[in-house]
């Protein structure tokens, strides 16, 4: 019994928090488009069997209909990748620093990479667009010392949304490294080591796959926020930024259109559920096939 | 017992409300002297919930969803006339308005053509769609003789190809930039099909490279800080430009003008939603609203027109002499409006709209 109740409780929590507004997205998405409240028709009001009825898949075939939402879906895929990747290579020796440090250190270095975390997700993002500007912070820095003679124009462009997801993103990638790193047996570097490895070789060979549990799981926190991310590109980006985030803002906003933005949104979660799911599975087998 | 908790919880509630009447205001951004509200606040005991919002988009999927739980919502025109199509606002209980005698026939009578015999609005402020220029920095640029009176300044690509140096904002309203294009080619800025629509794709597809932001709000900092020096925006947001800038003495000089081909002309009104919490409290506030000295308070704090003439005399000469916001009668003669587009129309105009800004 005690069992069941403990088990229940991700369950729950999955049935919640994911699967019942899965399900209204994915009602809405087989709706049509009407000027009302709510602006969809059919409803559950008319009696499930009904709206059963009324099913049809026509806005899932639109969306295949116009170049815009593939090419929206891969640009937002190639900006979370190259996010993704970016944050890793910053994250990574951020993450080994920290768990390198002197004990004492460790702590503080901690509250540090947390600190951020204080202040509005909005008002950093809002800090970035002074520092990014014409005539922001950098680029006045970068004129006083001489490094560039005319301003540098980042601000509205996609280099500004690597930095803003990268910076943005940060904490989530050093934090799962740096516990992973953290466990590591240092006697088994000394080991490769003593055995002939080079440091670069034993890192290579040693830390990098036993923190390869959290890699994945800071690749995963950074892709799957950026995939879908709104506020960054709508700030930071420019206006041929295109992004499935600020298509689906379009299609709510802009066109009203409930049905096409909620069917949109079902796709933006099966590419997302899909591969993961994947993994998850050949991660399951590998870890059978080696116990 | 169950049953007694339930009716003394909402006893509670009851009298919870009675003692803190709140009427929750949604308006657009940078948009109202301040000071008013605290004025309201005093003078009627109720408490002022104040939001702010940068688009009638985000508004309308707001009123469209229900429940938003504001009492009074800013509107502009063809938003206004969809969303009374959609029920989403009840009709204004006029007894409860003896301020609407201030009102100025001559924007009403406009206003009508969204909101039939002005049933379910009041008419907050109007305005026109035209084109801020940082004066000196487009003249070093395009020489003395820029064309900063036509929208050629902006939908000439030789124009633009020059300004992006110095940097060229647009607003992000489809609804508005369309019509524009379209009176730059001498179309009707009204036009309803679809082929006429589709002319004004190429006049701004071809500017688009060079405009360094769609965007509805951050120009008038932009403007005032000189980061940008020619903006496609609202008329009161480019005058607020103009006195931020003059007010931080940065040698930023901003004029506005309202194009010869002719601009369009909008007007934001103040509706109850079907379901507002405190329809009462909310005729309040437009009551207060409608007071000729509050009004013209809001106009010579936010520089934009009104459509209250008792106002008129308590306004300011930096605004009331502005032909840039109260226009005199050749340029009022050149100003058009515009009616909604239709679902269908509206996909076409979004989607091109989408293809305009980022090329796909």
């Amino acid at each position: 019994m005690r069992r069941a109740t403990l088990i229940s409780v991700p369950y729950i929590w999955l049935l919640a928090l994911f699967l019942i507004p899965f399900l209204v997205v994915f009602k809405i998405s087989l709706s049509d488009i009407a000027l009302a409240i709510p602006p969809y028709t059919p409803t559950m009001r008319d009696g499930f069997w009904n709206m059963l009825s009324q099913l049809d898949f026509e806005n899932f075939v639109f969306l295949t209909e116009d170049d815009l939402y593939w090419k929206a879906y891969l640009s937002s895929l190639q900006i979370a990748l190259i996010s993704t990747v970016l944050t890793l290579i910053v994250g990574y020796p951020m993450a080994y620093a920290m768990a390198r440090a002197p004990d004492q250190w460790r702590p503080t270095l901690l509250m540090l990479v947390i600190l951020p975390f204080w202040t509005s997700f909005l008002i950093r993002v809002y800090a970035w667009v002074g520092i990014l500007s014409n005539e922001g912070f950098l680029n006045q820095f970068l004129l006083w010392i001489g490094v560039i003679g005319e301003p540098l124009t980042i601000l509205n462009t996609n280099t500004a949304v690597y930095i803003g997801i990268v910076y943005t993103y940060l904490p989530f990638m050093i934090l799962p490294i740096y516990s992973a790193l953290d466990r590591l047996d240092g006697s088994l570097i000394e080991a490769a080591e003593d055995l002939g490895c080079s440091r670069l070789k034993a890192f290579w060979l040693v830390t990098i796959p036993l923190s390869k549990n959290g890699i994945i799981a800071g690749c995963f926190l950074v892709f799957i926020p950026a995939l879908g991310e709104f506020v960054i590109p709508s700030l930071l980006g420019g206006s041929s930024t295109l992004m499935i985030g600020k298509v689906l803002f379009e299609e709510f906003f802009s066109n009203r259109d409930w049905p096409v933005a909620s069917a949109v949104a079902v796709i933006l979660l099966l590419i997302l559920i899909v591969p993961i799911v994947l993994f998850q599975r050949n991660e399951q087998r590998q870890a059978e096939a080696e116990t | 017992m169950k049953k007694l908790m339930l009716s003394t919880v909402a006893g509670l509630a009851l009298t919870g409300a009675a003692l803190a009447e709140e009427v929750r205001v949604y308006n657009w951004s940078d948009y109202i002297d301040e000071d008013l509200l605290t004025k309201f606040e005093e003078e009627t005991g109720i408490d002022l919930i104040y939001d702010v919002f940068d688009s009638n988009e985000v508004l309308e999927t707001k009123m469209l969803a229900g429940g938003s739980g504001y009492d009074v919502v800013v509107p502009s025109g063809t938003f206004l006339q969809r969303q009374i199509a959609a029920g989403a606002f009840q009709k204004l209980d006029q007894s409860k308005l003896t301020n609407s005698v201030n009102m100025w026939d001559v924007i009403s009578e406009r206003v009508a053509k969204y909101d039939p015999d002005n049933q379910y609005a009041i008419n907050y402020m109007w305005g026109t769609t035209g084109i801020g220029v940082n004066v000196g920095k487009v003249q070093e640029i395009l020489g003395e003789d820029a064309p900063v009176d036509s929208l050629a300044l902006v939908f000439d690509p030789a124009n633009m190809e020059k300004l992006q140096a110095c940097g060229v904002h647009i607003l992000d309203a489809p609804a508005e930039l369309i019509p524009a294009a379209l009176a730059y080619l001498g179309e009707n800025p009204d036009a309803q099909d679809a082929d006429t629509i589709k002319l004004a794709e190429p006049v701004l597809t071809n500017i688009a490279p060079y405009v360094q932001k769609f965007h509805s709000s951050e120009y008038i900092n932009a403007l005032a800080n000189g980061d940008i020096c020619v903006a496609v925006g609202w008329s009161g947001d480019i005058l607020q430009a103009r006195d931020r800038a003059a007010e931080a003495e940065n040698g930023v000089e901003i004029e506005y003008y309202a194009p010869k081909e002719g601009a369009l002309m909008w007007f934001d009104n103040m509706a109850i939603p079907v379901d507002a919490p405190n329809p009462d409290g909310a005729h309040k506030f437009l009551n207060f609203i409608m007071d000729a000295q509050n009004m013209a308070a809001a106009s010579n704090y936010v520089y934009y027109a009104n459509g209250n003439l008792a106002s008129q005399e308590f306004l300011v000469e930096d605004v009331i002499g502005d032909v840039a916001i109260y226009p005199d009668a050749t340029t009022l003669e050149n100003l058009y409006t515009t009616t909604p587009y239709d679902a269908k129309t509206q996909r076409t105009v979004t989607r091109m709209w989408t293809k305009i800004k980022s090329g796909t």
